[in-house]
């Protein structure tokens, strides 16, 4: 989806999920859409830089409005880092920054090792150069006193000794290294000094895709448009961490994201997770990665539409990374997931602001990035091999280090306890509902669809409400039979096609119509595509001179999200219940006599149901 | 196909002119230039080639930036690179 659609369909401007070039060439209109909200928390930085700074500091600008700051900026004159840091730092003091960004490339590099060098004068040569910034930093300290973050270098864009530029002492690979080594060590000695890690960051995207040479040369750029963009975003990190807005709990879904398939329909024995297969390994390797975050401080809570029992047996899988030990708020229920990210909040007594949602369900990541103001949720996609890098692209954990952050943030900042409160962009459910643009298939049973509905029948175990199995014969003769009636559904909405997840099947006694069969997909539960379904049945009966239709709920250890399902969708209790069924079951009964159809917010189509008048003889028709 | 007019790439460059500069409506022609048009300073400037690059899938070469004085330019470059 484009920009544009976005802002048509009122959605939050999501930077993260901008692609670059709609951000570029609406940074204007953006910054002044996310500088007028209330709440920004001032902040004021400095920015020395080597090269033109101009872009990074625009896209930092947006970076950091979205987190809620209103940054104001100090860019020194081009290339005069060092002089207005050590010599002419009048204007720099008069700004009173509480952050300093010093913002040097290699090409800030002065004085590489010359080819014929000793090993001693090599390190001389580092140290050298290291001095000068070293003397950067000493001169911010004393004069102004705030944080200041300096960048290590990148590599450089040519390797002149090929392979040797990385062990010759003439080698400016080998050269980087070294310096880098020697900031890494002074961060340590230095208070104060944090390192951003160019040299990381520029690796990831790629050295060739990081600089331009002819940026360079028209702009004096020392990064292309995604390397400014990923400066912008590490940076803005940072900040968050020096102000102590670091996000602290990672709320993960279950099925599908920390294991593969459905726990209450395959069984906690047949989720994927383990060795045995690639897709067991990588939700392994997944559940390693939530625990690692958890080892240095991230907590872990679980929002799964789950029933709470079922869902905890996944932790008890001998494979499973995660234990329920790990999980400090576990919330598996049936209800609306922004309701209970409210409830981890609460009990965690911490703002949802600082939470991180991961779910592989876009409908879900949709409701709760609407509903719940200030939580991150990245679009992680539906493929476990991409969540931990989509997580880490988004530089949430961020942290100035320990002694640091206790020193800093206590001293000179005050913990921003109101929060501020951005707002949700659905009023009801409802309206969230329409949003989706939701398009449903509602007919009676399709020969190409048999083998799909026989399939469903035999994997559905929560959303079933007699949990009877069929074959694909047995199918194909009830789909012939007109004394039965056989509805499907299929679901699509703006994220994209769900398939045929619904089957309701009923066969006639006179004039009434007992449903033997009653079944949905989890994955688009309360999404009213129950009440599309049942519009659909009733049409079906009603035009088959049927008046009653009579619902059974045969209770199984997995289908308890189902047992007031027939209450719900307007069905009066029904006794006595007939011989042969259990004595756990029930039995519900809705009269058609006045039905007005349920469906609000579906778009229904190739519903041939509410055609009244359908005989047998049509029944040929859909088989 | 026929290369497209003047007229053709100008059109298609409005509405990047139109976000880049946050001016909406605003109508550019032939002759504007940074000189002429409001907010038009150095950084959208590069924001500006950035975006007809990739909107056109076109590179610029160095000197053909150096030599850019107004929108005129920008045109027939693009109609050039596009051939």
């Amino acid at each position: 989806m484009s920009y544009l659609e976005y802002m048509s369909e009122g959605l939050e401007t999501d930077l993260a999920r901008l692609p670059l070039d709609d951000l570029l060439m609406r940074k204007k209109s953006l910054r002044r859409r996310l500088a007028s909200r209330e709440g920004l928390q001032p902040v004021r930085i400095a920015v020395l830089g080597g090269s033109t700074t101009s872009e990074v500091v625009s896209l930092l600008d947006l970076w950091l409005l979205e987190s809620g700051f209103s940054p104001t900026f100090h860019q020194c004159e081009y290339g005069r880092f060092y002089i207005d840091a050590v010599h002419d730092s009048q204007q720099l003091i008069d700004f009173a920054p509480q952050v300093i960004y010093i913002h040097t490339s290699v090409a800030d590099i002065r004085e590489f090792a010359p080819l014929q060098v000793t090993e001693a004068g090599f390190h001389e040569c580092v140290a050298h150069e290291f001095a000068r910034f070293a003397a950067i930093w000493a001169a911010l300290a004393e004069k102004i006193g705030c944080m200041v973050i300096q960048n290590n270098f990148e590599f450089p864009p040519f390797a002149i000794l090929g392979n040797q530029d990385a062990t010759s002492r003439g080698g400016h690979t080998r050269f980087v290294a070294e310096l880098n080594r020697e900031f890494a060590v002074a961060a340590g000695k230095t208070p104060k000094l944090l390192i951003q890690d160019v040299c990381s960051i520029s690796a990831r995207i790629g050295l060739d895709r990081w600089f331009d040479q002819k940026r360079w040369f028209s702009y004096k750029i020392a990064t292309t448009v995604e390397g400014s963009r990923a400066l912008a975003i590490s940076l803005n990190a940072m900040v968050g961490a020096i102000f102590g807005k670091t996000r602290k709990v990672l709320v993960l879904d279950l099925d599908n994201t920390l294991w593969g398939g459905v726990i209450g329909d395959d069984g906690p024995d047949k989720i994927q997770i383990g060795r045995e297969t690639p897709l067991a390994e990588a939700y392994t390797a997944f559940q390693e990665y939530c625990l690692s975050l958890r080892d240095r401080g991230v907590l872990l809570a679980v929002c799964s539409k789950n029933n709470d029992e079922i869902a905890r047996q996944g932790f008890e899988h001998p494979d499973s990374v995660l234990k329920m030990e790990h999980i400090s708020c576990f919330k598996a229920n049936w209800d609306p997931k922004h309701e209970n990210i409210a409830l981890i909040a609460k009990e965690l007594n911490l703002g949802a602001d600082s939470f991180v949602f991961v779910d592989d369900n876009p409908a879900e990541r949709a409701i709760v990035r609407g509903q719940v103001g200030g939580i991150a949720v990245p679009d992680v996609g539906d493929d476990v091999a991409n969540y931990a890098g989509v997580i880490e692209d988004g530089r949430y954990f961020e942290q100035a280090s320990f002694s640091k952050e206790d020193l800093e943030r206590a001293a000179l900042y005050q913990e921003n306890s109101s929060r501020a409160a951005f707002e949700t962009q659905f009023a009801d459910y409802g309206e969230y509902l329409d949003s989706l643009d939701m398009k449903a298939e509602i007919d009676r049973f399709q020969p190409v669809y048999i083998a799909r509905i026989a399939q469903l029948t035999n994997k559905t175990n929560q959303f079933n409400l007699t949990t009877r199995r069929y074959t694909l014969a047995e199918m194909e003769r009830i789909a012939a039979d007109p004394e039965f009636i056989g509805i499907y559904g299929k679901l699509s909405d703006r994220f994209g096609e769900h398939g045929l997840i619904s089957v309701a099947l009923g066969h006639r006694k006179g004039n009434a119509l007992h449903m033997d069969l009653w079944l949905m997909s989890c994955r688009v539960l309360k999404r009213g595509m129950e009440a599309a379904m049942l519009d659909a049945v009733a049409g079906a009966a009603g035009g088959a001179g049927i008046s009653t239709i009579f619902g059974t709920y045969l209770p199984t250890a997995k289908n308890g999200m189902v047992a007031g399902f027939y209450r719900e969708m307007g069905f009066s209790p029904h006794f006595p219940l007939p011989e042969g069924l259990p004595e756990t079951a029930t039995m519900w009964r809705l009269e058609l006599t006045g039905y007005t159809g349920q469906n609000k917010h579906i778009k229904v189509t190739n519903n041939a149901c509410s055609n009244p008048g359908r005989d047998s003889g049509e029944a040929a028709t859909h088989i | 196909m026929p290369a497209p007019t003047q007229e053709e790439i100008l059109e298609k460059l409005q509405p990047i002119f139109e976000e880049a500069l946050d001016e909406p409506g605003l109508k550019v022609t032939l002759k504007s230039s940074a000189a002429n048009t409001a907010n038009w300073d150095s950084l959208t400037h590069i924001d500006i080639i950035e975006s007809v690059e990739r909107r056109f899938d076109v590179r610029f070469g160095l000197g053909e930036l150096q030599d850019l004085k107004d929108v005129g330019d920008l045109v027939r470059l693009v109609i050039q690179k596009t051939k």
